[in-house]
């Protein structure tokens, strides 16, 4: 069984048929990463998933259909959600981002103080002084606190140093096997990694859906990464 | 120096009101983004219900009457906030303009209702015979109301306050306030958060109805306009969704009114405007406010 299956979503914005007719699966208990360039609707993608945007066509997670449900009640059934931008409440405290996302009766706060210690110690920090790479602990955090299914994990490495972004990869690499992922990834160092399933989207629509290794032979798809000369 | 101590206290006193009035307008456009006209039917709803329980229940206007038609005027204005949100608001989510247009709607209708029922004239609220006292601060001699306006505005910043720091609700919406779209990617129904706001608006209002009809000798369906109008600059000033900016604001206003209406009698109003000009041009996001959201 897949955790998520779409097919047909269509989304507009603003006039604009941002995605049209994009259809794919992720598999269950395995990271699949969404690719493509800037502007082909990975964000947008995530977005309608969890009903943020309005769209049209068919979500199912868990063979459940959640295609026009609040986005509280998809979320609640067993999701977590890292946005692009992070977007932790920068008001309030690190514990207070922690606490405001614990859906859980018994929220699992040993795992992320494992996987980010530093969290402890900036517990009574405010959030919006953190670093930006410990931004993205918190926000990853938050999608781990509670028993998901599904981590929708949008571009976790944007902005952040190289440093970070091997620490930010070594902790998803370890969140692997806590829950599906699907990871929307400009980093294919990082994607190469950590994913099993890839799908690649160009111009609002999916052109490549498969193992990694499938794509390595596909240089039409690999020209519209932007690589050359395969993944490896 | 007498005369400082006389108008800086009746400011703050004022300043007080204006607080009760501006609260909860602040935290549903902070929360909601809803720029709410009706919130002056809030006042005038806790007003007349206030006056309906200490003219028509209790008999005698004891202390005890005024506190318990202060508190039945926040719950009757909460609960009444509370029905506005529900029948008009939440089927116009995200229609900010449509939301602005329909509460200045419900406004009218209110006032008309009101009106037709009670008529124009105001009507005197019963208040506790020390209402008339003064208190001698050196040689001034302050009116003991401006200390019970500035003693409930003071328990109600705390009280809210409080809700916002330290209970789940509170937490929800300061960061409603922060980014909305995000509370809701968390898993959390945001909607009873926008209730709970506007039930602790509409009791602030209701409140201060009761506070305004004394302050002002009698409540009456037209009372509410220059208090709402007073009430947004309150919030522009202090920033949008900033409890502590409202109240700084409120105090900064009234004793500027005061102070402007003794050394330059009747240019009061003109002076906040210049003042709300200033802020705007200087300073848009308010003195305590965030910029963007």
């Amino acid at each position: 069984m897949n955790a998520l299956s779409i097919e047909n979503l269509n989304v507009s914005l603003g006039g604009s048929h941002v995605l049209q007719g994009v259809t794919f699966d992720v598999p269950t208990n395995k990271v699949t990463a969404l690719l493509g360039r800037n502007g082909v609707g990975k964000t947008t993608t995530l977005r309608a998933i969890i009903g943020l945007i309005p769209s049209t066509g068919e979500i199912s997670f868990f063979e459940k259909a959640i295609g026009g449900l609040p986005t509280y009640k998809i979320i609640q059934m067993g999701i977590g959600y890292v946005p692009e931008d992070r977007d932790i409440f920068s008001s309030l405290s690190v514990n207070e981002n922690l606490s405001l996302a614990a859906r859980d009766s018994l929220p699992n706060y040993d795992l992320v103080y494992a996987l980010f210690p530093e969290l402890v110690t900036r517990g009574n920090q405010r959030a919006g002084t953190l670093s930006g790479g410990q931004q993205q602990m918190v926000a990853i955090a938050r999608a781990l606190l509670n028993k998901n299914e599904l981590l929708l994990i949008d571009e976790p490495s944007k902005g952040l140093a190289p440093k970070l972004v091997g620490e930010v990869a070594s902790a998803l690499s370890k969140v692997v096997g806590h829950a599906t992922m699907l990871l929307v990834e400009q980093n294919l160092e990082l994607v190469k990694a950590i994913a099993d399933h890839i799908v690649v989207m160009e111009h609002g629509s999916v052109v490549f859906q498969g193992d990694p290794k499938n794509l390595e032979d596909d240089a039409f798809v690999l020209s519209m990464l932007g690589v050359s000369g395969g993944l490896h | 120096m007498d005369t400082f101590v006389l108008i800086t206290i009746t400011g703050v006193g004022l300043g007080a009101l204006f607080f009760l009035v501006a609260s909860g307008l602040s935290l549903i456009y902070g929360l909601m983004g809803v720029l709410n006209f009706a919130h002056g039917t809030f006042l005038t709803v806790g007003a007349f219900a206030g006056l309906w329980l200490s003219t028509q229940v209790f008999t005698s206007s004891s202390t005890l009457t005024f506190v318990a038609a202060m508190l039945f005027a926040g719950v009757a204005a909460g609960l009444f906030a509370l029905l506005v949100e529900q029948l008009v608001i939440t089927r116009l989510y995200e229609r900010h303009i449509d939301q602005a247009l329909v509460t200045v709607g419900v406004a009218l209708v209110v006032g008309a209702i009101l009106s037709g029922w009670f008529g124009n004239d105001p009507r005197l609220i019963p208040t506790p015979h020390w209402f008339i006292n003064t208190l001698t601060i050196g040689k001034a001699f302050i009116p003991v109301d401006r200390f019970l306006y500035i003693g409930v505005a003071c328990l109600l910043l705390i009280v809210l306050t409080s809700i916002l720091r330290f209970t789940r609700i509170g937490l929800i919406i300061r960061a409603g306030v922060e980014n909305r779209t995000m509370v809701t990617a968390l898993g959390i129904n945001v909607r009873l958060a926008f209730s709970t706001v506007f039930f602790l608006g509409g009791f602030a209002a209701g409140v201060g109805g009761v506070l305004v009809g004394a302050y002002q000798s009698g409540v009456s369906p037209l009372m509410s306009g220059s208090w709402l109008i007073y009430g947004f600059i309150v919030v522009v000033i202090g920033g949008m969704g900033s409890l502590w900016g409202s109240a700084l604001a409120a105090l900064l206003i009234g004793v500027i009114n005061q102070f402007a209406n003794y050394y330059i009698p009747g240019l009061g109003d003109f002076v906040i405007v210049f003042l709300l000009a200033a802020v705007l041009l200087t300073r848009p996001q308010g003195l305590l406010g965030k910029v963007g959201r």
